[in-house]
């Protein structure tokens, strides 16, 4: 245990990168690994009440990345965040990809602000010497954010569901063409279920939940998997394909 | 020196701060931040006789200064909490726990108050009829005078510890049900569960929660909670231990003040879960500010004339 710590971290940067998509740059020291969460406290008052759970985008060295969009007033206060103002976090939360596979090929699908965990993934994937293939989905042109720097570690593939960009559809549309024997996703739950029932093997990937506390003590965020009850929380956010119960 | 010790039925306290029941798990969770060792005691999370896996989710929503909650009472069953979850808990907490106590009908409100009350680490049992949570019973037990009596009856009869009542917020007359559990052989009051609540997504223009309502909780709901431990003080000679959204020392002050002898701690553990560690460092300072040395002597200072 001693694994989850409650920190203040120093804001180094917080830029807009995307239509309502926000860059944040903390400093610490950090032993995150990919799919982790961090769950943070907005305000310093009782409003907003509860943490926001964000994933880590990246880290570098004493510096942690995350990537998040505005849907509402506890991202919206993030976004006005200056920097040199500390941040209330949990940190070292979930359990991660597990980075410990066999296979070779790998893709990896992400859709909206589901792209941002898949970053750090796929920088730790590309040092085990593991070929990847990056398939991203946003709704428009000008949601797209992060081709470039994923341009570094794979092909990538993007697709936008109006067509103002790539390949007009779903990351689906993608994933059928592409051949690959392992896949890692991050999404909204409607993707990730489409991307489960044509691959039910093989496959990993992370699911978002309302959380009451982020570290295991509310069942706020408890599911159903073949392996038992499950807290996202802890024991997610990532599941094994074989574990997810397709409902 | 402040005197921070409290006495409830089968429990000296060296503090009166207690994390609520399912804000806390079975506490082991939280001896990762600090030595669980420094609270009064622990309320352990509502337990039935079968394990529940609860209501679906989405179960969490947000309001202003609270939350709410519609987990329904997930649990392993009352044999795994006692040969598992306190053996854990055990490991890291070295006095009694008040063990939370849920059902669907009285018969399994008793049978799961019998296997509590032969477990060596529970000090008394805390009988929820207020879980706003579940279809049946839960707080409809606590919504009705003879109900309520009927199920405290039935556990006193059983428990060989003390017990403990927590009362529901959603009732018209909250003396009337404490009355009736005071009668009933209730030894003590734990008061107030969370208030019945909804929030709706303008988007999918849907409940937030899957079930629809759920327990709201939180700074929000405190001016609430003191007025009924308020009128229940009046009402009743059975100890009061009081919740409802304390966040800090002062919190704990103001519901001494209305007449809690001891208090819960709730959501505030989920915002931070070094709260009451806070709250119990925090407590000699507050109350020297105040000139209280000893916390007893506090209790119900509010119906002072
Ligand atoms: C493990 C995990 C990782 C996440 N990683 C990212 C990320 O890297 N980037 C990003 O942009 N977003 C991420 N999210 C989603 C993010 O937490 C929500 O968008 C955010 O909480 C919305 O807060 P708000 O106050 O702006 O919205 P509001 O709608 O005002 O929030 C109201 C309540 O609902 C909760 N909530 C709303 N949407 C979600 C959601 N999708 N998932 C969980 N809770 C929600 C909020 O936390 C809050 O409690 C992640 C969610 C989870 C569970
Ligand atoms: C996530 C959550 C789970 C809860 N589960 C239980 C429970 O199992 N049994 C119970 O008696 N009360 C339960 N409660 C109610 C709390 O114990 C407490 O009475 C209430 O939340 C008010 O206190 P607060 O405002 O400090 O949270 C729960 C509350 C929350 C927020
Ligand atoms: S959010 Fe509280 S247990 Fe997962």
């Amino acid at each position: 245990m001693l694994y989850i710590k409650m920190k203040k971290l120093k804001i180094l940067s917080n830029d807009m990168i995307a239509k309502d998509v926000y860059e944040m740059v903390l400093k610490g020291d950090f032993n995150l690994r990919p799919g982790q969460f961090i769950n943070i406290k907005v305000s310093d008052y009782d409003v907003p009440f509860l943490r926001r759970p964000i994933s880590v985008a990246d880290v570098f060295e004493d510096q942690l990345t995350i990537i998040y969009k505005v849907v509402g007033k506890g991202t919206e206060i993030l976004s006005k965040k200056e920097v040199g103002e500390e941040l209330d976090c949990l940190l070292n939360l979930g359990n991660g990809y597990d980075l410990n596979i066999e296979s070779k090929n790998i893709v990896l699908v992400g859709g909206g602000v589901g792209v941002p965990p898949l970053l750090y993934l796929a920088k730790e994937l590309k040092k085990l010497g593991k070929n990847l293939t990056i398939v991203l989905g946003f709704n428009s042109k000008e949601d797209i954010f992060l081709e470039e720097e994923f341009s570094k570690y794979g092909n990538v593939f993007i697709t936008t569901t109006d067509g103002t960009y790539g390949t007009k559809g779903l990351v689906t549309t993608i994933l059928d063409k592409l051949e690959f024997d392992y896949y890692m996703t991050c999404g909204p739950e409607k993707m990730l279920l489409a991307i489960l029932k044509s691959y039910p093997t093989n496959g990993q990937l992370s699911f978002e939940e309302r959380m009451g506390c982020g570290f295991g003590a509310c069942m706020g965020c408890s599911c159903k998997t073949l392996t038992g009850y499950k807290r996202i929380c802890v024991e997610g956010p990532v599941m094994k394909s074989e574990e997810v119960i397709y409902e | 020196m402040s005197n921070l010790r409290v006495k409830l039925p089968g429990l000296e306290l060296d503090n009166p701060v207690i994390p609520a029941s399912g804000t806390y798990g079975f506490g082991y969770e939280f001896a990762q931040f600090y030595d669980i060792n420094i609270l009064g005691s622990i309320m352990t999370k509502g337990t039935t006789l079968e394990s529940r896996f609860g209501n679906p989710t989405p179960r969490i929503a947000e309001a202003s200064s609270g939350m709410l909650n519609s987990v329904g009472l997930q649990n392993p069953g009352v044999e795994k909490v006692v040969t598992e979850e306190f053996v854990k808990l055990a490991k890291h907490f070295n006095k009694k726990v008040i063990a939370n106590v849920s059902g669907s009908t009285i018969e399994e409100y008793v049978e799961t108050a019998k296997i509590f009350s032969d477990s060596e680490i529970v000090g008394a049992l805390e009988v929820n009829i207020s879980c706003p949570n579940v279809k049946c019973g839960g707080m409809a037990f606590g919504t009705s005078p003879a109900m309520a009596s009927e199920v405290t009856k039935a556990v006193k009869k059983v428990s060989k510890k003390p017990i403990y009542v927590k009362l529901s917020p959603n009732v018209t007359d909250i003396v009337e049900i404490a009355k009736a559990v005071e009668e009933a052989g209730a030894d003590a009051i734990t008061m107030i569960n969370t208030l019945l609540g909804m929030r709706i997504d303008l988007k999918t223009g849907k409940p937030v929660l899957a079930n629809k309502m759920g327990g709201f909780s939180g700074p929000a709901i405190k001016p609430v909670a003191l007025r009924m431990i308020y009128q229940v003080y009046e009402a009743v000679n059975i100890p009061i231990i009081g919740m409802g959204g304390i966040m800090d020392a002062e919190d704990v002050l103001e519901f001494i003040f209305a007449g809690a002898t001891a208090v819960a701690v709730g959501s505030a553990n989920l915002i931070d879960p070094y709260a009451c560690k806070k709250i119990i460092e925090e407590l000699p300072l507050v109350m020297k500010k105040y000139n209280i040395e000893n916390l007893e002597d506090a209790i119900g200072r509010a119906h002072n004339e």
